[in-house]
């Protein structure tokens, strides 16, 4: 199966509680690159070898938390035919004008079982990652600068009705589900992950008591180096760290969560697998969620099911 | 600054960071703060539990407390959400958002979320 619906997780605006001192954490310690502000006053940024314009919108706000999380889909008949899927399904959905947000094109947005606010949209303006589209470099210097993941990778979002955003997700816009786990009855599902693509997870929903929260935003590192390398960057910089490094059982993605200058989580993530649609998801049971969240020191981490914003 | 308590003093340059004391009015137990570090981090640094330890940056509000006696200074903003008006006017605030001026008697009063539901 070619991509040709839902493509990948494209933008993430996350409130902040002091503007100025988040943009100088994303920017100067997890190293992305600032592309922009607005008239609203919200500042722009993506991770440097991202060619599109932006995959994180900073807004000042008096909480912390996700506004939305935003997909680019294939094209524009991709954006209308998935707009009257989720119409179908009985899901509400409006258009947000083309420049709403800066140099992107018009986006179907809808409010998902669990509170979150998603986005799909098909154009985002290219500005490339700093290298020419002809014989380029492997790298330049703005993938030294801080962290420096190399972009968005996914999103953890908690809330009542798992089911019912599940469904949006593997019914309508086309995710499969690649890993599950499940509470101690062997049918309720706690946490899934489900990919659009041939990463272990696109998007992660978790069944959590409280509405439209944010587990966590995770950006991709290409090496388990490089995530100790973070968790160096992180420690010089004061970053609360909460978990990590260490690898994941679940996905077996090598990580680190730790949080912004607002409390938001974020994760700097590695490896895993290659997912594929006709693959049977992988089963967890509760009682072996502390080796699937923390393979290497098989505990549970508390702030794992009672820490997001 | 409209309301503060009366353990609420204005943001001051610290020149010369010192210890104080914290107290857990319930237990007695006590740990040495820098007046230059947030009430947490003094805690969590030295491997001391009785505040629960969340995002550290004032948006997921487990770590709240009241401080029951001695002044404190707000050095960043807490999450509307976690802390309202009143709440920091009664000196229930985050504790990784403040420092201590002096001996501090705090009580744990965190918003200890129920984890997943077991079914």
């Amino acid at each position: 199966m070619a991509l040709t619906g839902v493509l990948r997780p494209g933008h993430a605006q996350l409130r902040v509680l002091n503007l100025e001192e988040d943009v100088k954490f994303y920017r100067d310690v997890l190293g992305l690159v600032e592309t922009g502000r607005d008239a609203q006053g919200r500042v722009y940024l993506k991770a440097w070898d991202e060619r599109d314009h932006h995959s994180v919108v900073l807004r000042q706000a008096d909480k912390a938390g996700l506004d939305l999380f935003g997909f680019k889909v294939a094209c524009k008949e991709t954006l209308t035919a998935l707009e009257t899927k989720l119409k179908a399904h009985g899901v509400s959905t409006e258009r947000v004008p083309a420049g709403e947000m800066l140099e992107t094109g018009e986006r179907v947005r809808f409010t998902i079982p669990t509170g979150h606010v998603i986005e799909l949209y098909a154009e985002k303006k290219d500005v490339g990652n700093g290298l020419p589209y002809e014989n380029p470099a492997p790298w330049c210097a703005q993938s030294e600068k801080g962290i420096a993941p190399t972009r968005l990778d996914h999103a953890l979002l908690g809330g009542v009705d798992l089911d019912g955003s599940y469904a949006i997700f593997t019914e309508v816009l086309g995710f499969f589900p690649v890993e599950l786990l499940y509470a101690e009855d062997g049918k309720t599902i706690v946490a899934a992950w489900l990919s659009c693509s041939t990463k272990t997870h696109d998007i992660a929903l978790i069944r959590l008591p409280e509405n439209g929260k944010l587990h966590h935003v995770s950006f991709w590192l290409d090496t388990w180096e490089k995530v100790l390398r973070a968790a160096d960057i992180m420690s010089m910089n004061d970053v609360p760290v909460d978990i990590g490094p260490t690898r994941h059982g679940i996905t077996r993605g090598a990580t680190i969560y730790a949080f912004d200058r607002s409390g938001n989580r974020f994760e700097t993530f590695s490896g895993g697998y290659i997912a594929y649609p006709d693959m049977k998801p992988l089963i967890w049971g509760m009682d072996h969620l502390p080796e699937g969240l923390d393979y290497a020191q098989r505990k549970l981490h508390q702030t794992f099911l009672t820490v997001f914003s | 600054m409209s309301a503060m308590t009366a353990g609420e003093v204005g943001l001051e340059p610290v020149s010369s960071p010192s210890f104080v004391t914290v107290t857990f009015a319930e237990t007695g137990r006590s740990f040495r703060c820098r007046t230059a570090e947030s009430l947490l981090e003094g805690m969590r640094r030295l491997g001391v539990t009785g505040i629960p330890v969340g995002c550290r940056g004032g948006g997921c509000g487990v770590c709240r407390v009241e401080i029951l006696s001695g002044r404190w200074q707000a050095f960043r903003p807490m999450g509307a959400d976690h802390v309202s008006a009143e709440d920091r006017a009664e000196g229930r605030v985050l504790a990784c958002c403040i420092r201590p001026s002096e001996d501090l008697t705090i009580r744990a009063v965190g918003k200890i979320r129920k984890a997943v539901a077991r079914v």
